[in-house]
C-alpha cells in the first residue's frame, strides 16, 4: 500500500498541479497576513477562504487524478496485490501530497505570522477538510465509472455542502422558528464536514459575533472542550466512512 | 491447475457467461477462439480477478480464488490494449513492476532483450507506437517466470518478426510445464500454438478439444476447415 501510495506521490509532483495550488495558497496566506496588521482578524479571513477553496480543490483533484490513474489501476489489479491496497494506497498518495501543498501553502505562514493555537486549529481544519473530501471525491470516483459524471457527481457535493447546506439550514432555521432548535442545529452541523470545520475554529476564537447561530448553540451546548473532541469525531466520522465505502464498493468492481 | 465451474456474468443486462465450465492442465498452450463479444475477454478478466463472477468460481491450484490476491503472483498477463501511466517511461514501469512484485533478481528479461527495450528505457509511454506498447506488455507477462500466462491476442498489432519472437518464447514456456491461455483470431497460430482449442460462442463454451481429435472427429486436415464443419453441423443439429 505504502509503494503505491509512493508512485502516486511521485506521479502528482510531476503534474504541477499541487505546485499552483501550494504557490496559489502562499500567495492568499501572505497577502492575507500583510493587509493586516492584526494576525487574528487574518486568522478569521484566511479560514473563510480556506473554507472554500481547499474542499473544492480538494475534491476535483481526486477526482481526476484518480480517473487519470485508471490505467495505473487496470495494470495494479492484475498483479498480486489486493484491492484494498491498491485503493488505499492511490488515498493516501493523494492525500499526503494535498495535505503537504497545505502544510506549504498555509502552515509556513500562520507559522510566521500567526504561530498561535488558533492558528494550529485553522491549520488541523483545513487537513481535516482536504482528508474527507478526497475520502468524498474517491467515493464518487468509485461509483461512477464515466469521467465527466464522476467529476459532476464531485462538484455536486461540494456545491451542496459548500452553498446549498446552508440555505437548507437557514430555511429550517426560519420556517421553524417558534421551536427550540438548538439541538437540530447541532444535529444538523455535523451533516455538514465544511460546518464542522468552520466550527472548530470558531471554538477557538473569542469572537462571539463571528460564531454565528450554530457556533454559539455548540458552545453553550458543549463547552469550549467537549466541543471540540465532538467535532474532531465527527470529522473523522467524514474523513473514515467515505473512505470505507469506497473500499467495499472498489473490491467488487469490474475493471 | 485452473478449474472454471458454473462461471456467470452479466453487465447489466447482457448476459455475458452462460455457465462457462473449463479445466486447464499446465503444460498445454489453450487457445480461446470465439466471434467478437463472445466473452473471451470476460472470462479471462474473470480468472485474473479483474472481474468478479456472479455466479460459479474459479480454482486457482486447489484455491477458490475469491478474495484472494496472493495467486496472481504465478500469472503473467498480457492485456489486449496494454494501458500504462502516460507519463511513465518505460524504464519506469519495468522497474516499478519488479518492485511492485518484490520480484528484482532472476527475473526473466528475455522477451525485454530479444524486443531491444532497454535501448528505449527512456522513452515516454505516451510517445509509444501500439506495436511497442504491445511489446512492453509481452516482456512484462513474462519478466516473473509466472507458471500461468494469459495473454488477449497478443500478436494483433505485433509485427511478423516480434509475433514470431513471441510465438517461439509461448512454445517454450509451454515445454518447460507452464499453462499458457491464449485468445487469438487467426488460425494459422492456433495450429502452430495450441494443443487444445475452446470455442466461445454468446457466452457458452461451443466446444473444448485438443486439435487432433478436432481433425479426426471432421475428418479434415486442415484446422479451419475443421472448424468451419464443426460449427456448420451445430448449426443443423
Amino acid at each position: 500500500m505504502l509503494k503505491i501510495a509512493k508512485y502516486v506521490v511521485y506521479d502528482i509532483l510531476r503534474s504541477k498541479v499541487l505546485i499552483a495550488y501550494t504557490l496559489f495558497l502562499l500567495l492568499i496566506s501572505f497577502s492575507l497576513f500583510g493587509l493586516e496588521s492584526d494576525p487574528s482578524k487574518s486568522l478569521v479571513s484566511l479560514m473563510s477562504v480556506i473554507m472554500i477553496i481547499v474542499p473544492l480543490v480538494s475534491i476535483i483533484f481526486s477526482t481526476t487524478y484518480f480517473y487519470n490513474a485508471y490505467e495505473f489501476i487496470e495494470l495494479l489489479v492484475a498483479q498480486p496485490i489486493s484491492r484494498n491496497s491498491i485503493l488505499l494506497g492511490e488515498y493516501f498518495g493523494v492525500a499526503v501530497s494535498l495535505v503537504v501543498g497545505l502544510l506549504v501553502g498555509v502552515g509556513i505562514p500562520i507559522a510566521y505570522y500567526a504561530p498561535t493555537a488558533t492558528g494550529f486549529v485553522l491549520l488541523l481544519s483545513g487537513i481535516a477538510l482536504t482528508l474527507s473530501f478526497a475520502s468524498l471525491a474517491f467515493f464518487a470516483s468509485v461509483v461512477t465509472r464515466d469521467k465527466a459524471k464522476g467529476i459532476g457527481v464531485a462538484l455536486m457535493m461540494w456545491f451542496y455542502f459548500s452553498v446549498i447546506y446552508d440555505a437548507l439550514v437557514l430555511a429550517v432555521l426560519f420556517a421553524f422558528n417558534d421551536y427550540p432548535l438548538d439541538k437540530a442545529v447541532i444535529g444538523m452541523a455535523s451533516l455538514n464536514p465544511i460546518d464542522l470545520g468552520r466550527i472548530m475554529i470558531l471554538l477557538k476564537i473569542d469572537i462571539s459575533a463571528l460564531m454565528g447561530f450554530t457556533g454559539a448553540v455548540y458552545k453553550q451546548f458543549f463547552g469550549k472542550s467537549f466541543g471540540m473532541i465532538y467535532t474532531i469525531g465527527v470529522m473523522l466520522l467524514w474523513i473514515l466512512l467515505p473512505l470505507l465505502a469506497s473500499v467495499r464498493i472498489f473490491r467488487k468492481k469490474n475493471l | 491447475m485452473i478449474e472454471v465451474k458454473n462461471l456467470r456474468k452479466s453487465f447489466g443486462k447482457l448476459e455475458v457467461l452462460k455457465d462457462v465450465n473449463a479445466f486447464f492442465e499446465s503444460g498445454q498452450a489453450v487457445i480461446i477462439i470465439g466471434p467478437n463479444g463472445s466473452g473471451k475477454t470476460t472470462l479471462i478478466k474473470t480468472i485474473l480477478g479483474m472481474v468478479v463472477a456472479d455466479k460459479g468460481e474459479v480454482i486457482f491450484n486447489g484455491k477458490n480464488i475469491v478474495n484472494d490476491f496472493h495467486y496472481r503472483k504465478d500469472i503473467g498477463y498480457m492485456p489486449q490494449i496494454g494501458r500504462y501511466p502516460e507519463n511513465m517511461k518505460i524504464g519506469q514501469i519495468v522497474s516499478m513492476m519488479k518492485d511492485l512484485r518484490k520480484h528484482n533478481t532472476d527475473v526473466d528479461e528475455e522477451l525485454l532483450h530479444q524486443y531491444d527495450l532497454p535501448s528505449m528505457y527512456g522513452k515516454s509511454m505516451r510517445t509509444l507506437s501500439g506495436g511497442t506498447r504491445q511489446k512492453v506488455s509481452a516482456a512484462l507477462a513474462f519478466l516473473f517466470h509466472p507458471k500461468v500466462l494469459i495473454l488477449d491476442e497478443p500478436t494483433a498489432g505485433l509485427d511478423p518478426l516480434a509475433s514470431e519472437i513471441l510465438k517461439a518464447k509461448i512454445l517454450k514456456s509451454k515445454q518447460e510445464g507452464r499453462l499458457i491461455l491464449v485468445t487469438s483470431h487467426i488460425m494459422s497460430e492456433v495450429e502452430e500454438m495450441g494443443d487444445k482449442l475452446m470455442y466461445l460462442f454468446e457466452g457458452k463454451i461451443n466446444f473444448y478439444k485438443t486439435i487432433p481429435e478436432l481433425k479426426f472427429e471432421t475428418g479434415e486436415d486442415r484446422l479451419g476447415k475443421a472448424i468451419a464443419k464443426i460449427m456448420k453441423e451445430k448449426l443443423h443439429a
